[in-house]
């Protein structure tokens, strides 16, 4: 979804990563984990894009590559906030990279080790500022006390000098987050921020992420397996499969009216909180495949409960809008 | 966005409860070291030693006569028979060569603690960045460090130094950095190695290197710091290790030093005491004792601190 018609935040296009077997460096490995594999999708300015998919799909690899923090095998990741013109993410180096890395942040998955054990809440987020060398040491104090204060970690000067252990889940969390926001960037990586915390402080992490985006017009990638958190967070999503997204489209259309036979069997597997809805019960065999090495058909042929003998033989599916804008990787629907 | 300045007293005040903060953590550090016992008795002879160090250069310069008393040039006219037994003036007697041992004992203390202490700098250094920069890097600079590390430790140390003393004169500053040199890049480098490769994949590390920092950033601010517990676990053990190369070294005549508590076993064995211990106790025990104190106190302070640090060695 294009706000206004101007070019998009980010363009991803046939992005791929493959991880060597045999990681030797000086021997070629002819054996790949392909985790990320040709994908492509757009996120706006402002927007927030949900990716989801099971365990071991490639999500956090996907974010991983767009804040650079790995080498993609192939494929353009183009960057565009308006700034500067567009930069391609696969190939910056030195200083353009380092100005990248004002732009684009990444929340990671375990807010239990995403922060330094031996440097205080306020050592940890001022980091970024110290690096960018933005600001004095005044300047810095001030932002991230107001950081502190946007997050809910109130009083702020209580908590600047707490180390990680002194701080609950949810509390470092929001250190993560504040740390992630402090620099203003205008695209951050949000890899499953929820999922390690208790129930009870989700409902607060999510809407305090979605009130900075607000405030300060930034374009998620949230990466999630929950998709009542991606319907809540998310105006379009792509549901990925061993390394493939095979759906994507607006959030309500895809979760309304899912066409790959793997996204129906992932919604057919969240309870519906109405009694006298009943969805029919959709079987997929076996478990994930290794993405081993994987061979050229469709990816989820081996699951597929409507695979016919088309599939088996002819390559992975091309995505294709399947109903206005709503776009699918499956011959069959 | 408008939030109003931190006032530069608030700025001030912070810092103050920073350094409270770290007071604190060591006040309670200090509180585990002494719960493991070991080390307080290792802390202590430590500190006698030291005092013994500090008190040699006084003496020299006011009760002891120089031509007596010095450690190397000295001779005690008084006595009828070199050595002689403790007496008060000399109150652990004196060498072969008519020398007083206490004040061999005391001079020589000095020299030890800067060996250990060089030695250990200088493992410490060289083993930290190793091991940070091979476990960071990875790749072919891990390759190239770590095999330089199986040549500096399948290199047979007493070996090498016998060599190298026949070459190049081999005093305390030599011996330091070579012991500094082999144990950095050798085993201390790969333990700390280890360390760091449990450090390197945290998502803190990635945290930093979205933010923008550096290598020599990363490595300074988020993985040395993670190591220092351990090196300085290794740096209490480099001191034994060098206290104790060293004495096996001046026993064996190989080193260029004036006067150490190696060097005072081994005149004692080349005027043919060593082996009548009964006869002539005062020559052999002061020396070797010291020898076995000070090795024994610095690696029960390591292992002290080893409970320090490791949270999970620590009785509950
Ligand atoms: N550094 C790596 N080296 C080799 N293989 C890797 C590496 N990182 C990830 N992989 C592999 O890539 C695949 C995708 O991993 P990824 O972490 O992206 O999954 P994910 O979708 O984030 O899963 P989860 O929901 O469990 O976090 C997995 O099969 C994983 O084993
Ligand atoms: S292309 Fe065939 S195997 Fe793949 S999802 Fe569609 S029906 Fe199933
Ligand atoms: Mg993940």
């Amino acid at each position: 979804m294009q706000t206004d018609g101007s070019r998009p935040l980010l363009r991803v296009d046939g992005l791929s990563k493959r991880f060597p077997v045999s990681p030797v460096w000086y021997r070629r490995s002819n054996s790949f984990v392909h985790a990320v594999d040709g994908v492509s999708f757009e996120v706006a300015r402002g927007e927030s894009f949900g990716l989801v998919g099971e365990s071991g799909c490639g999500k956090t690899t996907t974010g991983k590559l767009l804040v650079r923090l790995m080498d993609p095998t192939c494929g353009r990741i183009v960057f565009d906030d308006g700034d500067e013109g567009p930069v391609d993410v696969s190939t910056l180096k030195g200083k353009p990279l380092k100005r990248f890395r004002r732009k684009a942040q990444m929340i990671f998955q375990d807010p239990y080790e995403s922060m330094n054990p031996r440097r205080t809440v306020f050592d940890t987020i001022v980091e970024p500022l110290k690096v960018q060398r933005m600001g004095s040491h005044l300047d810095r104090l001030d932002r991230v006390l107001r950081m502190l204060g946007l997050v809910g970690l109130t009083p702020a000067r209580t908590f600047l000098f707490r180390y990680p252990h002194e701080l609950s889940g949810g509390q470092r969390q929001r250190v993560a987050i504040a740390r992630a926001m402090v620099i203003e960037p205008s695209f951050v990586v949000a890899d499953e921020p929820i999922s390690m915390l208790d129930v009870s402080v989700r409902a607060g992490v999510m809407r305090l992420m979605e009130d900075l985006a607000a405030r300060l017009e930034i374009g998620y990638l949230y990466i999630t397996h929950d998709l009542a958190a991606a319907r809540h967070t998310c105006s379009r999503i792509a549901v990925m499969y061993l390394g493939k997204i095979v759906e994507i489209g607006e959030t309500e259309t895809v979760l309304q009216s899912p066409k790959h036979p793997y996204t129906q069997a992932l919604l057919s597997a969240v309870p519906v909180p109405d009694p006298t809805v009943t969805r029919p019960p959709v079987r997929i065999r076996g478990g994930v495949s290794p993405s081993l090495d994987p061979p050229a058909r469709c990816r989820f042929y081996d699951r597929c409960p409507i695979a016919d003998d088309f599939c088996r033989d002819n390559e992975h599916p091309p995505l294709q809008d399947k109903s206005s804008g709503q776009m699918a990787s499956c011959y069959r629907v | 966005m408008d939030v109003q300045r931190a006032p530069r007293s608030v700025d001030h005040s912070l810092w103050r409860t920073r350094l409270g903060l770290a007071a604190d953590r060591l006040r309670e550090n200090w509180a585990a070291f002494v719960r493991a016992r070991v080390g307080v008795i290792g802390l202590a002879v430590i500190i006698f030693y030291a005092l013994l160090a500090a008190a040699h250069p006084v003496l020299m310069s006011t009760v002891w006569d120089e031509s007596i008393y010095d450690p190397v040039v000295g001779y005690s006219f008084d006595e009828t028979r070199q050595p002689a037994p403790p007496s008060l003036r000399h109150p652990l007697g004196t060498d072969p060569l008519g020398r007083d041992i206490l004040s061999q004992l005391m001079f020589s203390a000095r020299s030890e603690f800067m060996l250990g202490l060089l030695a250990a700098v200088v493992t410490v250094c060289i083993g930290t960045m190793v091991g940070a920069a091979a476990a960071y890097f990875g790749g072919i600079v891990d390759t190239i460090l770590m095999r330089l590390a199986d040549i500096m430790i399948m290199m047979p140390g007493i070996s090498v130094l016998i060599v190298l003393s026949a070459l190049i004169g081999v005093e305390h500053l030599e011996l330091g950095l070579i012991i500094g040199v082999l144990s950095g890049f050798g085993g201390t480098g790969v333990v700390l190695k280890s360390q760091a490769l449990s450090v390197v994949v945290k998502p803190y590390i990635q945290a930093a290197r979205v933010a923008g920092g550096g290598p020599l950033h990363i490595i300074l601010v988020h993985v040395v710091p993670n190591l220092l517990p351990l090196s300085f676990l290794y740096m209490m053990f480099t001191v034994t290790s060098a206290i104790f190369s060293e004495a096996v070294l001046s026993f064996l005549g190989l080193l260029d030093i004036r006067m150490s508590w190696g060097l005072m076993i081994h005149t004692t064995e080349s005027a043919g005491y060593l082996t009548q211990v009964t006869e002539a106790w005062w020559l052999i025990f002061p020396a070797s004792l010291s020898i076995t104190l000070l090795c024994s106190s610095f690696y029960l302070v390591g292992r002290s601190l080893d409970e320090v640090v490791n949270p999970r060695l620590r009785r509950a």
